[in-house]
């Protein structure tokens, strides 16, 4: 499909917001499963304490999260001191560090859908793969996985439409480069700032339209019964 | 039962409505009121005038609203409650009159200026030219597509002759106050802000600045005017012509603000005086 409407940086700005959207997403899946996995199941006290804290960036505005990120980015910052332990590059204004950014931020999308789909999963299927004398790996593999698909499901949309749609997080640490941190959003931010409506108005219609076809074809398929 | 409960339930209820409406004017609700939107490069200038000006009227209550030039503009276009409007560029006011939103003549009252400021250097004895030292890694400016001190710290590189040379270290604030996050979470190791903000304790506490020449950049005009909503509102009118007093021209020059000659008269400058190309 050629979009003649959208300029060249309107296409720059979709495609670095893909491509953040899905390294967040695919790191998350990997990083939020042992946390929902634990949330799920473990009798510790500590579980009310770390749930908490996995919600926590539904509370705190994306602009007070992006302000102390960009103090832990920082030289001084806890961020900042690592980056430079390792010999790797301050993460501020650059790709990694938006995706470290947003993995925070969406946090809670992957691990809460995960989480209540473990929780649903009850004791008995992994008993059973248990007596089969099935090793935890594969029991996660061939008995897990397949009965939480659904649960993956909407957290892996739910993660990826939130990293689409972010925007305070990506302003306050991006830098607003171009093929770097200026996202979609951002960029509409922009001519909505300039007062070039005409152009925001394209790239919110372009943004909202594929937003939504994904969404359906997430939550239609779902209403047909769609084996998921 | 069920009655009883609900009449105790109405009695309440009317009983939490009479509070709110008749208990709040017990407060004391000042005579007048406005609401003034204000350019965030002036928060602490307008702190003090309006702390100044409550003081010899009594009965005034004056809230500032602090924020983006341009999305105040927009706001009062789609008709937000501002009686005053204190516009970082004369360029907005200018619009909104032009199209009909004010109700008094667009007058500046301020001319910005820019510096470079660093948390971790001396700014002070820095020059544009500095900025190509490879040393420096990210140099903070506000956003030149719609910020006015972002398109006067652009004319100013140009203008120095070192845009090219810098470009691809820049990093882009959103307004005057986050490019000053920037540089002050050391991320930009310096930056091109405001000398009204560089001036302020919390930032001058750090690093120093270093005064970019005004001749290398268009001048950042400032400009206020009385919104349309507020053309029967005396406090409105009263608190604008305040800006001309000697206080208020004080506390601006204070936080590094140039200052237009004072009005010789009300009204002495016109619309299309201030505006003009």
């Amino acid at each position: 499909m050629t979009v003649p409407m959208l300029s060249a940086s309107d296409l720059q700005a979709i495609g670095l917001t893909l491509r953040l959207a899905t390294t967040v997403t695919l790191i998350l899946l990997v990083v939020g499963t042992p946390i929902a996995w634990w949330l799920a199941r473990t009798p510790s006290r500590w579980r009310g304490v770390c749930s908490a804290l996995v919600a926590l960036p539904l509370v705190l505005p994306p602009s007070v999260l992006g302000f102390y990120l960009l103090l832990a980015m920082g030289p001084d910052g806890p961020l900042g001191r690592l980056t430079a332990v390792l010999e790797l590059a301050p993460l501020a204004f650059t790709f990694p560090g938006l995706v470290v950014a947003s993995v925070l931020y969406s946090l809670p999308f992957m691990v809460q859908p995960l989480q209540s789909a473990f929780a649903s999963l009850g004791e008995r299927p992994l008993e059973m793969a248990a007596t089969l004398r099935a090793s935890p790996l594969d029991r996660f593999f061939t008995v897990v996985l397949p009965l939480t698909r659904s649960g993956y499901l909407t957290a892996g949309i739910l993660t990826f439409a939130h990293t689409v749609g972010e925007f305070g997080v990506v302003l306050m640490i991006g830098g607003n480069l171009p093929g770097v941190s200026r996202v979609a959003s951002v960029q509409i931010y922009d001519y909505v700032e300039a007062l070039d409506y005409s152009q925001a108005h394209r790239l919110a219609a372009v943004l909202l339209l594929f937003s939504f076809v994904v969404l359906l074809a997430v939550y239609g398929g779902r209403r047909r019964g769609h084996p998921w | 039962m069920i009655n009883g409960q609900r009449r105790r339930a109405w009695r309440w209820l009317r009983g939490a409505l009479a509070v709110v409406a008749f208990g709040s004017p017990a407060l004391a609700l000042p005579a007048e009121r406005i609401t003034v939107a204000a350019a965030a490069d002036l928060k602490f200038a307008m702190d003090e005038i309006v702390s100044a000006y409550v003081r010899t009227h009594s009965d005034a209550s004056v809230d500032v609203v602090y924020g983006s030039s341009g999305k105040f503009a927009t706001q009062i276009r789609q008709g937000a409650p501002y009686d005053l409007y204190f516009s970082a560029d004369i360029a907005y006011p200018c619009a909104l009159a032009d199209a009909g939103f004010a109700a008094s003549p667009v007058k500046p009252y301020a001319l910005g200026r820019i510096v470079l400021w660093s948390a971790g250097m001396d700014a002070s004895t820095m020059t544009l030219h500095s900025l190509v030292d490879p040393r420096i890694r990210r140099i903070a400016i506000a956003n030149p597509t719609h910020a006015p001190y972002g398109k006067r710290a652009e004319e100013a590189l140009r203008a120095a002759g070192i845009w090219t040379r810098v470009q691809h270290k820049l990093v882009y604030g959103d307004n005057i106050a986050h490019t000053a996050q920037f540089v002050q979470s050391g991320n930009a190791q310096i930056g091109i802000i405001a000398l009204s903000l560089a001036l302020n304790p919390q930032l001058a506490a750090h690093g120093g600045y270093g005064l970019i020449p005004a001749a290398l950049h268009e001048p950042l005009q400032q400009g206020y005017m009385v919104t349309a909503r507020a053309a029967d509102n005396p406090l409105a009118r009263a608190f604008a012509d305040y800006i001309d007093s000697a206080p208020a021209r004080a506390a601006l020059a204070r936080y590094g603000f140039v200052l237009p000659r004072p009005a010789t008269g009300p009204g002495q400058r016109s619309t299309s005086a201030a505006c003009a190309p």
